[in-house]
Parts: C-alpha cells; structure tokens; sequence
C-alpha cells in the first residue's frame, strides 16, 4: 500500500451543495472517491491510498489534468483504491465531482 | 429495467427505497473502517462495505442495509458486522415497519475471521429478537456474489427471502465444496450446476425464497412493498414445529434425488430442463401449485 | 523445392544401361506400401479407436511431414493422444506442420521425440511451455506463421505427408461431415491427398447416411469413432456483463470517429470485449445516429453471441466464418439469409476462405493488442512465450494485391496520399483499439516491444511483430483516435501516436504543442471533438449486457456453453 497526498491552491470554491458524496466502489480495478466540502481558501486537498505501488507520478498527472478541467476549491478529496487504470481514475473522479455538484443521492 | 444484480449497494438503496426518503447512519465521510485490513497491507473501504441507514418503503418507516459485493466479496468482518448489528438492535428501540437486508456476501472475511463469526452470530440473535418482537426482517438476494456462509444462515432466520434468478443463497459456496469434496461432488465450473442447486428459482421450488422476481429494480422494491406487507413474523412453538416437520418431509420426498432436475421432476414439471430458460413471471405461473 | 519424402523406400533399380528411366511415381508408391502395411487393421476404411496405435505405427515413417488437425477452436484431440504416446523408438523425428498447438498433446510429442521440427501459426495456451521446449533445444521451429500462409505452405513446400483430421461424422465410405466447424479441414485434406499423402479422420459418430458431404470419401484413407466426441473451445463468446464503460466509450468513438465518416460495410473484428461492445452498441448507439444500413453489413468474423442484437436490429447482411461458435447452431441454422450454410442447414466454415475473405474483400480490421510501439508496431508477443500470430496480421494488414474500390478504400487511399505525387490507390483501414493500460497497470503503449527481446532471446529470425506499423491507420484509446493516414513525417506520426498514449510513460512524454496542433488539424480526435458526451458512455448503451439478455435477443435459439451462464 502506499499514500500520496496532492494539494492544489487557487480553485473556485464550489460549495453550492455542501454534501460529501461518495463514487465507486474498492474492488479490483476500481476506486472509490469521497468528495467533502472544507472551507480552506479554495485550496483541494486530494489523499490516495493505493494497492499498486511506485506510480506517484502518473497520479500526480492524472490529478494535475483533473484540477485542471474542474478548478474547483475547497475540498478535500479521498481515494481508496485497487490499482485502477488512469482512465478509471479519471472516470470516477469525474462522476464524484458531477454528483457532488449536482445535489445527487 | 434496471438491473439489481449490476448495481452497487448505495445504487440498490436509491432505487429500492422511497425516492429522497434515504438517510444514512454513519457514512463513508465519518471513516468508521476496517482496523485490521490496513494493518495487512489491504485496501479498506470509507463504510467497511455495508450501507446501513433509515428510509421509506412504500411510504412505510424501515431500517434498511445494504452489502457491496464488490469490496471483498460482500465479507463480513468487524466494522461490517457491527454496523449490521446495531441497525438490527435500533429497529428494537424505534419499531420501523420492517427491516430490508440488501445481502451479497460471501460470507465471514477471512482478514478478520473471529470477529466476523461472532458479528455474525451477533446478527442472527439479532434478527432472532427483532421477530420475536414483531418486526419483520425481509432479506433480497439477487446481486453477483449470492449469499453464502454466515450470511446464508442469515437469510433462512428472516420472515421472507426475495431472490432473483441470479441470486444464489447456500451455505458453503460451490469452490468451497469443489476444494473440499471434489470436483466429482461438485463441478462449481458448471455454471448451470451451480444455478440449479443454489440458484433463485430452485430456492422457489423448495421454498427457501418466498418470492422470485425479475432481475429488476423496481420488481425487487414492488416484492419487498409486499413482504413487508404481508410479513407476520411468528417464532412460536407450532410454528417452529411446523416448520421442521416441514424439512423432515421434505428429505424423505427429496432424499435420493441427486440434481435439481430430479427434484423439479417429482414436482411435477414435464421439462425440467426447460426452466432455466424461462423468464421470471412465465416461470412463477409455471410453479404455481408445484412448489414443494 | 522438392518434397523430402522417406527417400529410404524409394526403389532405385533402375538398370544402368537405359537412359535414365527415372521413377515419376516414388510417392504414390511409397503410398501403395504404407496402406499395405495398415491394410489388416482396417475393415474398408473403418479401422477401431482401439487400433489407433497400431494404425499410426504402420502409417508413419520416421521423419514424415505430420499435419495434426489442431484448430483454432475444434481439436483432433483422440489422434492427438494416440500420437503422443507412440514408441519414439519406431517413430520419431516427425515434423509436425498445424496451424494451431492448442493441447498438451501437441507439445507432449516434442517432449517424448516422436517429434522434432515444427511449422505452425498460433501456439495460444501452450505458449509458454513452448519456449521452454525452444530453448531446451527438444523442437527446432521452422517458421511461426500467419494462418494464409501456413495454408500456402502446405501447397509449396510443406505438403502433409500424413494428416490426422477430425470430423462430427463419417460414413461406411468415408465421406466426412464436419459440422458447423469445419475450420482447417478442407485445406488440410486437400494438400494431403492430392500428393499421394494419407488422410486419417477421427470422428465423433460412424453414421449410414451424412447430413452432408463436406470431405469426399476418396480423399480420406481412414475412418475411425473416436471414444469421446473431439473438443472444440468456444472462444469467440464474450460475456457481455464483463464490458465496461470505458470500452463502450471507446465504441462511440469507433462507430461515430471511422465507421461512419469511412462508411465501413464490410469488416472484421478481432475477438475481446473491445470489439464486443462496439457489436454490441451497434442497435443502439448506430442506430440512433441513423447508421443502419450504412454501416456493417457485411462481415467476415465467427458467428459471435455479440452480434446476434445487430442481426436481429437488420445491421448484418451476411457473415462468413472462420470457425462456428459453440450454443450458435440453432440460431445460425434459423437465419440463413445471413450465415454460409449447407443443405443440411447447418454452417459450413473455411478458415483459408475466410482468412482469404478478410484479407481481400474487407474495407476495416480492428483488433486489440498488448503493446503499440512510437511506430505503430503492434504485438502480442511477451518475454517467456511463443504465442505465434494465427491470423490477425492476415486481417490486418493492407491488401497490396487488392484492385478492386470501394467508398471506404478510396477515402483511406485519399487521405494516405494526398499531396503527394502517387498513383491514386485505395488503402485498407486497420484500426488498433487499446485501453492505454490494461489490468495489472500494464501500459499498452511501449518505447520498444518485447516481441524484439524475445526474437533475441528464442534466436528468432524476425520479431514477432502481429500488424506493422506501416500497416496501421487508427490507433483507438479511451482518450482518442489518432489518424495515422494523415501524418506527413516520424515525427507527426510519433506524436500523434503519443498523443491517444493517455497516462503511459509513452504518452506522458508527449510534446504538448505538437499534441494540440495534430488536434487542431483533426489527425487527432478527442470524444468531444466527436460530440460524444464521455457521460452518456455507460453500459445501458449495451443492447444486451447478459449472456442471458443474448440468449432473449436471439428468441431462445442461442444456448449458450454452461460456462458462461448464470441461470
């Protein structure tokens, strides 16, 4: 197992629905991300714990790419995963975040 | 339609219950996981693999729980276990109309296996009290990893089991008896095997599951409305009685049989190897006045 | 290259004073002595399974060129058995030419030296085990061949001497019936017995009347029951619940980014799920963008369980197949109008005719792969197997020899050559469809392929390389497709490869301006320069997303191997 933690300054506070919502699920090839609203300055705080060790740099890419398109901020982002694929990765980090907006279950 | 068997244990929850009506006790942000798996090296889950919370079913108050087959297979172990548990001994003290239990485990988590024998045992005394004081506990089983080990005897405590084809519901799982009495007692490859021994429809015949449905959201939530309804939860003495002469005659009938089929045969059917591929309500109009 | 048939039985009595009567007839004659030799073993040509060694003892000659029938799906696994446990020190030295090493028996006889050289296609399952034996020098590996051309070989140069084939059925006469999978048999029988070679035939049942004659008797020398029917794998069934969005993304972009713009009718898939989802989408996805009839009519492919929803939706006009598919024989036998069948009704496969088929009549191949090089190089070869090719690169490969045009030809052959002084010419469109990593975080995209460490390491002649780069036109990724037609220069094609390389150190190495001028230039597209919501890419795109909901699409004909059901 191995943690990474990323932190991201200057994200648009997105606390419309200040509700943490929770995609995915911890199974082989698959991930699951917790979304929690924190008020830190727009900062997002992202923590990975990861069955697959020694790809803290492909994280960091997928995770530069993912601020990158949402530019979020105050939040504070948890990943429990099962050597997921980037792609995956990318998937549910996208699928949270939608929820997280858009009120979901 | 959408399918039950594909969808995780929150998507069950959301389309079981009464739209909104869902509230969740002790959800993934408050972290209460697993203490062992970490300490082995083996990733964890934010809510230990069950949902558990309150909601409405049908308009009617319940406690419902729900398993993720896919973390680790559904396994029950500490955490799991006691979140479980204390949804059973809550509907003691605030009297819902019934409990749902969303099961798909494959039994005790062999990471943390003491702890997961007792939380079941925990679980089955449980469910025990809670029908003894009239609360009915209805358990669905139609996900992808079935409902075996401590889980299996779960099910056959409760007032009503609803399964879909696809649900299995045993004790030991096919591997486990192919590993233990080999692969001449039983093939677990021989998918069609191992559905017409543990799977929902032969659960039906026999009367282990009150219920088959569809592999259907929405059929499951109309059954489980229902069950609830009609569930009268009874551990008297006649009934406990009634219930093994029941077993009793049902191994004298069935005894000598060596497959399903035979059984479905002396139930009457004239194409038992038809079954299979019939649909959930073609097939419940078949086995009206057949079942065992 | 004159066949080196047991020259120790040729007579060489001519008399010395003639002017060189030279004998035109060894090979016949050699035939005549080994059929005497078996002749008391057999009633007609029906000989018992319990004299099968005996039958192989009195037809082989040490060093006999042996085609062993080991299909990519059927298996003439009773004959192979019987082979493998010969005394090596009355037979041995054989050179087994077969297109597929399927069971263990294939390399058992490497193992015990009945044998020693092998030809072959595609080694599959015994992969490893086979470089082992490599390097343990017990087989000595001529070539590892394309499917087409193992087939050519056995009419130039690597004619059967002896071929062991099976069949569902045979008569008293020993006409053969194969069955829906008749696969290798017809090229196999044909270079046998037009060279005075011997044909043995395992079949499951000895019948009075066939349901039709796909062998005729006179090319067969030897019927016999074999105790247990033959195997035959049903490898071609993907189970639709194992598809996930991601490859249903990826679909999206290969129906709406070359299907449509290329209008591909007709086509080939390789086997994975893939390609699954893309048949799958087909009355769904396709359909909705008003593709029916305009795309995929005409397939060369196995008759896939996946494609029964499309056949049904009124996508598929015909199919012709390689092999059958195990639980398809009802419903290919309900739906004539699409599928090549007998009067009997049932399938008749050709895997030469339809590799043919693949390779001249179809616009489109696409196929998945393990490792994509920044040249396009693809190959499924990694280090410790000898996987061999069977027949992809005959599929995907462009078809030099082609004349003929169609729509999609045409506008791959405009767009390779546009601006440059060429004689106008058409191109086939092979397409590469990777996740950029597969399971295990193994990344598809590579610097260099191990199929050259292998080459190195098993003293190859040449790197297992399935499909050249030069060959490939679109490389598919769940982050986009890249137009290889359309690059000018290494360079371009380089980056543009790079630039679908998702996450993989090859695509983290991309040059980012490069990357977006390819874009801007449509050589590279992204699913939003498609229009296709990443979001609307879920299974519930899936016409079917059971083998259960196959078997429903097909109105109950489909019955599916008990493996893959869940009911």
């Amino acid at each position: 197992m191995e943690r990474l933690t990323f932190t991201y300054a200057g994200g648009r506070p997105a606390t419309r629905n200040a509700k943490a919502t929770l995609a995915g699920v911890v199974g082989s090839g698959n991930l699951e991300v917790l979304v929690e609203p924190v008020a830190q300055d727009g900062a997002v705080t992202i923590e990975v714990t990861t069955a697959a060790v020694g790809f803290g740099r492909i994280w960091q890419a997928v995770m530069d790419d993912f601020f990158a398109r949402h530019g979020l901020g105050d939040l504070r982002i948890s990943i429990n995963d099962v050597g997921a694929t980037p792609a995956v990765v990318s998937l549910r980090l996208d699928q949270a975040i939608e929820t997280y907006l858009g009120g979901g279950q | 339609m959408t399918s039950y068997y594909e969808a995780s244990a929150r998507e069950r929850v959301a389309g079981l219950l009464d739209a909104g009506s869902f509230i969740e006790i002790l959800p993934p942000q408050e972290r209460v996981m697993s203490p062992h798996l970490l300490q082995l090296d083996t990733p964890a889950a934010f809510d230990d693999g069950i949902v558990v919370g309150e909601g409405r079913l049908g308009g009617r108050p319940i406690l419902v729980a729900a398993q993720e087959g896919g973390f680790m297979g559904g396994a029950v172990g500490e955490v799991h276990g006691a979140k479980l548990t204390g949804l059973l001994e809550r509907a003691l003290d605030t009297r819902p109309a019934g409990v749902i239990l969303l099961v798909e485990s494959g039994g005790v988590r062999l990471h943390e296996a003491n702890a997961g024998l007792i939380a079941v045992s925990e679980i089955m005394r449980a469910v025990l009290a809670l029908r003894g004081a009239g609360v009915p506990v209805i358990l669905l089983d139609g996900g992808q990893f079935g409902c075996f080990g401590g889980m299996g005897i779960v099910a056959r405590l409760c007032d009503a089991v609803i399964m879909s084809e696809e649900g299995r519901l045993g004790l030991s799982g096919p591997e486990v008896i192919e590993t233990t009495c080999g692969v001449e007692e039983f093939d677990s490859r021989d998918r069609a095997l191992v559905w017409r021994t543990v799977g929902g429809k032969h659960r039906y015949l026999l009367g282990e599951a009150a219920e088959i449905v569809a592999d259907d959201m929405a059929a499951f939530r109309a059954a489980a409305i229902a069950a609830l309804e009609h569930a009268r939860p009874d551990l008297s003495l006649a009934a406990l009685e009634a219930e093994h002469a029941g077993l009793g005659a049902r191994i004298t009938r069935f005894g000598a049989c060596r497959d399903a089929l035979d059984i479905w045969r002396d139930l009457g059917f004239e194409a038992p190897d038809r079954l299979p591929l019939l649909e959930a309500d073609a097939f419940r109009a078949l086995a009206a006045g057949r079942r065992a | 290259m004159l066949q080196q048939t047991a020259p120790a039985t040729a007579p060489s009595c001519a008399p010395s004073s003639a002017p060189a009567a030279r004998d035109w007839n060894t090979q016949a004659r050699n035939r005549e002595a080994r059929l005497a030799r078996a002749a008391p073993l057999a009633r007609g040509k029906v000989v018992k399974s319990a004299d099968a060694a005996a039958l192989l003892e009195a037809i082989l000659e040490t060093g006999d060129r042996v085609c062993l029938e080991g299909n990519n799906q059927k298996q003439a696994d009773f004959l192979a058995k019987v082979l493998a446990g010969l005394d090596p020190a009355r037979v041995n030295g054989l050179h087994m030419v077969q297109s597929v090493l399927a069971l263990p028996e294939h390399l058992d006889v490497f193992e015990s030296g009945v044998a020693s050289r092998l030809d072959f296609s595609f080694s599959g399952p015994q992969g490893a085990r086979l470089a082992r034996l490599v390097s343990g020098g017990q087989i000595a590996i001529g070539a590892i061949h394309t499917y087409l051309e193992l087939f050519s070989r056995y009419f130039v140069d690597l004619t059967p001497r002896v071929s062991l084939v099976c069949a569902q059925a045979a008569d008293r006469n020993g006409n053969l019936y194969t069955g829906p999978n008749t696969e290798d048999t017809p090229v196999i029988v044909e270079a046998t017995a037009f060279k005075r070679g011997i044909v043995i035939a395992q079949v499951n049942e000895l019948v009075d009347t066939l349901p039709r004659v796909d062998i005729p008797a006179d090319w067969v020398d030897f019927v016999m029951a074999s105790p247990k029917p033959h195997y035959i794998e049903p490898l071609f069934t993907r189970d639709p619940a194992q598809i996930s969005d991601i490859q249903v993304l990826m679909a999206m972009m290969a129906i709406k980014g070359i299907y449509a713009p290329y209008e591909v009718n007709r086509l080939n898939h390789g086997i994975g799920f893939d390609t699954a989802a893309i048949e799958l989408i087909l009355p769904t996805y396709a359909e909705s963008l008003g593709l029916k009839g305009k795309i995929c009519r005409h397939w060369a492919l196995n008759p896939h369980p996946a494609l029964i929803p499309a056949i049904e939706a009124g996508f598929v006009q015909s199919v012709h197949s390689f092999g059958s598919e195990l639980g398809m024989e009802a419903y290919i036998r309900a739906r004539p109008d699409v599928f090549f069948t007998g009067p009997d009704g049932s399938m008749r496969s050709n895997r030469a005719m339809c590799q043919a088929a693949g390779h001249y009549a179809c616009d489109l191949f696409i196929g998945s792969t393990l490792q994509i090089d920044l040249a396009g190089n693809s190959s499924t070869a990694t280090l410790g197997r000898i996987a061999g090719f069977g027949g992809a690169p005959n599929m995907g490969a462009d078809a030099r020899g082609r004349r003929h045009a169609s729509p999609t030809w045409l506008k791959a052959g405009r767009e390779a050559r546009a601006g440059r002084n060429l004689v106008p010419r058409g191109q086939k469109l092979v397409v590469q469809m990777v996740e950029t990593y597969r399971e295990h975080m193994q990344p598809a995209f590579v610097e260099t392929l191990d199929a050259f460490a292998l080459a190195e390491s098993a003293g190859m002649d040449l790197p297992p390389v399935m499909i050249y780069g030069e060959d490939v036109t679109h490389i598919l990724t769940e982050e986009g497709i890249a137009n290889l037609l359309l690059c000018r220069t290494d360079e371009e094609r380089e980056q543009a490869i790079r630039g679908v390389a998702g996450y993989t150190p090859v695509g983290l190495g991309r040059d980012k301006r490069a990357v977006e001028n390819l874009r801007d230039r449509g050589i590279i597209l992204r699913p939003e320069d498609l229009g296709i919501d990443k979001r609307s890419a879920t299974r519930d795109l899936l016409a079917a997303r059971s083998i259960k909901d196959l078997v429903r699409a097909s109105g109950g004909l489909y019955d599916p191997p008990k493996r893959f059901r869940n009911w």
